[in-house]
């Protein structure tokens, strides 16, 4: 799907857990989650450090659009 | 039962480079190469037709050549057509996969080739029809038309068929069920699988993913476009308001679709849900902003550091989904984008 939507000029970025499948179907932008039922908040964790959490993580997938890239890759994230 | 054989000048006799602009014909019986098919099929099958076609004629005129060999085909009966094979000859490998593909849609009978790996024709053409792995050259034509005809003449009986590797043609990227016997249940074969990625011993998925080209990486945004526009969220984690209004599939999804979430902050519990049937719903259900960030990215809205969101999201299932059919849901969704002017977009896929 990214790929299709990154074909029509449109800049993209995927937040995804299953980082090698991302890479092997041709995403350019990535961010990593950090499961796959809750890519974006542990649910044993309180809701504001699930939204913390997920704040951080959604800024570095708008920076991701915002960043040159000559090859594919994962942008680094640090919470 | 019946076949007809599209075969080059070269390999109907016709004479080599010189004779590459000869125009399409069509000669009863088997001519050249044909005559090699026929000898293959046996007496079950038989070649009523031979047509040639000069490969510089085919690759300058395709129009004009698919359009009078169609023309030829008018009327005649036929329950296989078979092309080449070609081998690594790639003017020829492309004829082949481009008259294919136009009998196959014309007149809904199986179509079959062959060609080397390194023929341009492969990656033209594989995903459209069987193409069996050919030889380098001309060497390898009975081992090639063999191969053809052995599953061409399983395929018109009727008879079981294998997955693309065991039958030596070129997947298609078509995913199919089997049965094995003797059953072996999945646990035990992924352990199994496991074992021999510990012990650096060869292994083979189930889901094998087609190799697929790379697209152009889109330019990046200067952040302070990014702050005047809109920024559209979508999902492959089955994301849809309460109740699944659309009826997306929970696994190997048709539909997408897409939802308004004009003056929504924050998607809450008992408002929207997933309907993914590939990961543990609970948390998704609970807080679907888990899934579709919509929270967080309204806070970047408010702080400035994007213009807005765009007016919908859209949400497909991606379990069991081919990237077919991702495609397919991608190219209707990006008309809707474009038509909207977004320029960035944000998608979380479980």
């Amino acid at each position: 799907m990214t790929k299709v939507i990154e074909n029509a000029g449109i800049t993209i970025v995927q937040m995804a857990n299953l980082l090698p499948v991302a890479k092997t179907v041709g995403v350019n932008r990535l961010v990593p989650t950090i499961s796959i039922p809750y890519p974006l908040g542990d649910p044993a964790t309180p809701p504001d450090v699930q939204f913390n959490l997920r704040h951080h993580r959604v800024g570095v997938a708008l920076d991701a659009l915002t960043t040159d890239i000559d090859e594919p890759k994962v942008f680094k994230v640090s919470i | 039962m019946k076949a007809i054989h599209y075969i080059n000048q070269f390999f109907g006799q016709i004479g080599g480079e010189e004779a590459a602009g000869h125009e399409p014909e069509i000669r009863e019986g088997q001519v050249g190469a044909a005559m090699a098919l026929q000898a293959a099929l046996g007496s079950g099958v038989d070649v009523t037709h031979t047509i040639i076609c000069g490969d510089n004629f085919m690759g300058s005129n395709t129009e004009e050549a698919i359009r009078r060999i169609l023309s030829f085909l008018e009327g005649k009966e036929f329950d296989i057509f078979f092309a080449g094979p070609a081998f690594r000859a790639g003017r020829y490998g492309v004829a082949c996969g481009h008259i294919c593909d136009a009998v196959q849609k014309k007149f809904g009978v199986p179509v079959l080739t062959s060609m080397n790996e390194e023929n341009p024709g492969v990656e033209m053409y594989r995903s459209k029809m069987v193409i069996f792995r050919g030889g380098a050259s001309a060497a390898a034509m009975k081992k090639d038309v063999a191969a053809m005809t052995g599953y061409g003449l399983r395929l018109i009986k009727g008879e079981k068929l294998l997955p693309a590797a065991r039958e030596g043609y070129f997947g298609r990227g078509v995913r199919d069920q089997v049965w094995l016997d003797p059953p072996v249940n999945a646990t035990d074969r992924v352990i199994d699988m496991l074992f021999k990625k510990l012990r650096g011993e060869p292994f083979q998925t189930e889901l094998p993913i087609p190799k697929t080209d790379r697209v152009p990486i889109a330019p990046a945004i200067p952040p302070e476009e990014l702050a005047k526009m809109n920024v559209a969220l979508l999902t492959s984690g089955g994301i849809v308001p309460f109740g699944n209004p659309d009826r997306i599939q929970s696994a190997s999804a048709t539909r997408w679709g897409k939802y308004d979430i004009t003056g929504i902050d924050d998607l809450k519990k008992g408002e929207y849900m997933t309907t993914h049937a590939g990961y543990d719903p609970a948390a998704a259900n609970n807080d679907p902003d888990v899934v579709l960030p919509l929270d967080a990215l309204r806070a970047y809205e408010k702080e400035g550091k994007i213009g807005g969101i765009h007016q919908y999201f859209y949400a497909t299932v991606g379990t069991g989904t081919t990237q077919a059919e991702a495609a397919r849901m991608a190219g209707e969704i990006v008309e809707e984008l474009k038509s909207a002017g977004v320029r960035a977009a944000i998608l979380t896929s479980t």
